[in-house]
Parts: structure tokens; sequence; C-alpha cells
């Protein structure tokens, strides 16, 4: 297919004796969103470890745009175009939001050295963060926290970014502060994941939503085919 | 205009170090003032890789050691010349470096700082069953009767290290204001984001260890001509490490200032404590400040001027 950005082919990982992720295939196309979700510890965030490049696969393929992505180290991943927010943000502590960004400004989207402070301003501004920019990451509340690791991402110019639960302890109303910036990303042609356990948000978002249960994909399809689907409803609530 | 400011700060205070060699005759003047610049270029280069990185060496004894024997095995073996026994210590001790930049594939945090120090007692004991360049007694060295350009041998070496100073705090204030300097900082405060953000982390971390090792060599280079003596306990002493670690801490370790300040205070004071008081009394003082530094102004001499200047403007 022509416009596939990723694809994760018969992917396994294991820990120790423990199997994290088994025989996982899936597809995402360019300029789509995508949800990922499953109960904790079903290995969502094993597998965008593995997409990011932040852990090896033991068995499959990852393709990104057609190359071969598999070995690559997670930041030539980053130069290709996959960005992503962490669970727990990582910020650079001893910056402020501002020299954030500069990192990836400068080594994911090698931007020129003139352009680097307006680049990072334009982005904390489609954030709201723009009132931040000479504050220290450590003085950040948890949504400031949030915003920041996205606008990071952001500012790594990616064609597909992941956002790792960017709600997890948010209030509703600044659940939905997150969901219009990821969703007015997405309408400039980024392709995203989106992995939450808030599932008014993930529903809202999705186009197509996949299923994780123990390390292996239960469902797949559109937000209403999961809702119905059976299988889902065991995986959260058991028989 | 602006960008030439550096530059002739650094020729002037090469040339001015020059031009004491001519007015100044007092042997233990240059004696002291070699030992305190040799602390300039320890701290400046612990804290490459200590301080901007983050990754916390043990191992300047190594590192240090490993330069002084380079130099002494050249000496012994093939007379060699003053200038490549220089940039051979360099050179060994650089290439010591980038393995240990290896070594943080694996080993992060206090396991680093460990296996530096392992690797200090590893080489202290092979050195001491090398006979070729003394073994455990030690060796003595003989300075060269005359050198050009200096009235004494001692006079030469102090230039010497005077500019090896300059030349570590230009690479240490190039390495802290370019692009490589930020991805430094990215990496020691978060290195798994910083790889997640493009910053080529290993190639990073051994950019800086090669650098940082490479600067330690150089600095014992010259040291079997300085004390005219080398044996293992001397070139290896663990005062190194506490002084080359303690030093940035005192001065403040995110920028190139704070190592030359904590370099010339401390050394400075212990050079007076030694004469004045007691040799033995070096490394109390080194305790003692950094316990206080590390209560009262945990981010240097630097930090605690920044933060009462921006205190001042608020």
């Amino acid at each position: 297919m022509a416009d596939m950005l990723l694809e994760v082919q018969h992917v396994t990982k294991r820990f120790g004796g423990f199997q994290a992720l088994t025989d996982v295939s899936l597809q995402v196309h360019q300029g789509e969103r995508f949800g990922l979700i499953g109960p904790n510890g079903s290995g969502k965030t094993t597998l965008i470890n593995c997409i990011s490049g932040v852990l090896r696969t033991d068995g499959g393929r990852l393709l990104f745009q057609g190359t071969d992505i598999t070995t690559l180290p997670a930041h030539q991943r980053t130069r290709l175009g996959i960005a992503r927010s962490f669970q727990i943000p990582k910020p650079f502590t001893s910056m402020t939001v501002l020299e954030n960004l500069r990192v990836p400004l400068i080594y994911a989207a090698q931007t020129h050295d003139a352009d680097v402070t307006a680049e990072a301003m334009e982005i904390l501004q489609r954030m709201g963060l723009q009132a931040k920019a000479g504050t220290r990451a450590t003085r950040l509340s948890l949504i400031e926290l949030r915003k920041l690791e996205l606008a990071r991402a952001m500012a790594a110019r990616p064609q597909l970014l992941i956002s790792d639960e960017a709600m997890a302890g948010l209030s509703s109303s600044e659940v939905d502060e997150i969901l219009t910036i990821l969703t007015a990303l997405n309408e400039r042609g980024i392709s995203i994941i989106m992995i939450e356990h808030i599932m008014r948000a993930v529903m809202r978002f999705s186009q197509r939503i996949v299923v994780f249960d123990a390390g292996q994909i239960i469902a797949q399809g559109t937000p209403d085919e999961i809702v119905r689907n059976p299988a889902v409803e065991k995986a959260y609530l058991g028989e | 205009m602006r960008r030439c400011v550096p530059a002739v700060l650094a020729l002037s205070i090469i040339g001015l170090g020059l031009l004491l060699t001519g007015l100044v005759e007092n042997r233990y003047f240059y004696f002291a003032t070699y030992v305190i610049l040799q602390y300039v270029v320890l701290a400046t280069a612990w804290n490459i890789l200590g301080g901007y990185t983050g990754y916390v060496n043990f191992g300047t004894p190594a590192f240090f050691a490993l330069g002084a024997y380079t130099a002494t095995f050249l000496m012994r073996a093939y007379q060699a010349p003053f200038l490549v026994q220089l940039l051979a210590g360099g050179l060994i001790s650089g290439l010591l470096g980038l393995g240990i930049g290896c070594l943080t594939l694996r080993l992060k945090g206090v396991f680093f700082s460990i296996a530096t120090l392992a690797l200090t007692v590893v080489l202290q004991t092979l050195i001491i069953n090398w006979e070729f360049v003394g073994g455990a007694k030690g060796m003595s060295i003989i300075r060269p009767a005359t050198v050009l350009f200096f009235s004494s041998y001692v006079k030469f070496l102090f230039a010497v290290m005077l500019c090896l100073a300059v030349a570590s705090v230009i690479i240490a204030w190039w390495l802290e204001h370019s692009w490589i300097g930020r991805g430094l900082a990215a990496i020691r405060d978060n290195e798994e984001a910083a790889e997640c953000m493009a910053v080529p982390t290993l190639r990073l971390k051994i950019l800086a260890t090669t650098v940082s090792g490479a600067l330690m060599g150089m600095a014992g280079a010259p040291f079997p001509l300085h004390v005219t003596l080398i044996e293992p306990t001397s070139a290896f002493n663990l005062d190194y490490a506490v002084n080359s670690l303690a030093m940035p801490m005192i001065g403040g370790t995110t920028t190139w200032l704070g190592p030359v300040v904590g370099a010339i205070l401390l050394g400075a004071a212990q050079q007076t404590a030694t004469v004045t008081i007691s040799s033995a009394l070096n490394l109390l003082i080194v305790g003692g400040v950094l316990v206080a530094f590390v209560i009262l102004a945990p981010e240097g001499l630097v930090g605690l001027v920044r933060r009462l200047v921006q205190r001042e403007r608020a």
C-alpha cells in the first residue's frame, strides 16, 4: 500500500522467561489516528519501546515508510520521523522549557542555528506553553510536563507521533485540552499512535483501535467494533 | 569583534605567563603554580565527562598516570623528545578514554564510577609489575640540562602546563557552547529521552570520555620531568581523583569557569597549607570545603554568584 507509514511484522519480545510480546503485527497509515489499548501489563509500552528503538525486538521486523528499521538505534529512528512522548515525563531537568525543545530541533530536525528559537517558540505557542518558555522544566505542573513531552516530540518534526498515556492523571478539562492539541497535530498530517487508559478519549480520537492482552493483539477495528467485541470485554472485565 | 575576545584573552594569559618567567626567579613559585595549573587541566577534563555529561569518573589517577608512564617509557626506550612524550601521553590516555566510553553502554551511574576506580587499581598493579619503567620502586628521571628559550627547566614546564591549561579551557568552552554541549547536557539530564530526541548518545559519550582522558593524559605526561622521580604510589595518587572531582563541584559543574575557579582556589589553598601548616592537611581541607559546598552552595561558586545576581535584578 502506498500510504503505509509503519508496519510491525510478527514482532516478539522476551524479558528473560517472560514473553512480553507474541507475534504482534499491525500497520499504521499515513495521517491516521491510531489507538492502542489494553489492560495494565499487556505490552503496550513494550511495543512502543520496540518501535521507538528503546528496546530491541527478539523477532520480527519493523518497517517505516518501507525502510527496515529493526536494528536502527533510537536516535536514527527519530531522525527518520518517529517521535514519542514518555508515560512518566522525562524532561531535561537542567534546562528551561525552551532549551528542552532545542535538543530535538538541533539533533532531529537539524534546524539552522538562527531559526531554533523562533521554531521552538512557535511550537510552544501551539501547545499553549509560550508563557513558560523561560521556566526550568523542574518547576512545571503535571499537565505542563505532559505538554512539554508532546512539544519536545513535535520539535523533532515527526511523521509519526507516539503519545504514551499523555493524559493519565489529568482532569477532564485537561484531557480535552490535550485531545485538542493532538487533533490539531493530526490535521497537519502527522500520524498519531495514542496509548491511553481513558476510554472516552481514545474512542473519540481514534479512527482505528488495536486491543492488547498479555502481549497479543486480541481485537482490531473501528471504535464501534471494539466496543461491541466480546473478547475485549472479557480482557478488561474477566469472565 | 566579540568572537575574538576569548582568543585575545587566551593569548594574553599565555603571554603574561611567559613574561613572568623572565621576571620571577623563585623556583618554588613555578613548582607551586605548575601544580595549580595541572589541576586546572585535570578539573576541566574531569568536568567534560562528570559535569557536562553526568558520568562521575573516579579514574583520574589512571588517566594521569598512564600519560606519565607513557612519557617515561618513551624517554627510557627511545629518548623521545618532550613534544612526542606529551602528544603520546594524550593519545594513549585518549584511547583508554575511548575504551571507557564503550563501557558506558552497559554501566551507568554509580556502577560506572566504581568501574573507573577499579581501572585505577588494575592499571597501578600492572605498572608495579613492569620493571622497565621502574616497577614498584620507581625510577629517577634526569632532566635535560638546557632547554630552548628558558633559563631553567622548571620555567619551561610551567609554560607547558600554562598552555595546556588554556587549551583545555578553550576546548571545554567550545564543547559547552556548541551543539555537542547541548547533547551532553541532555544525556546528563535523561539519557533515554536524549536518545529518543535523536541525540547520538553513545557517540557523544565516547567523544566526552576520549577528550577528557586525552587531556588528563597530557596533564600527566610532563609529571616525570616535573618531580624527577616516577613511582606508582605518587603517579596513581588518589588525591588526583578526589581533587579533580572536588574542584568542579566547588566551582560549579555546568560551566567551563567552575573547574577553573575551583582548581585555583582549592589548589592555592592546598599549596599554602602544605608550606605553612603540614602536607598531610591537603585532603582534610578538600573534605571540609566540599562538605560545606554541598550543603551551602550545591551549584558551586559560579551557581551561587549567578543566583545572587539574579536576585539582585529581581
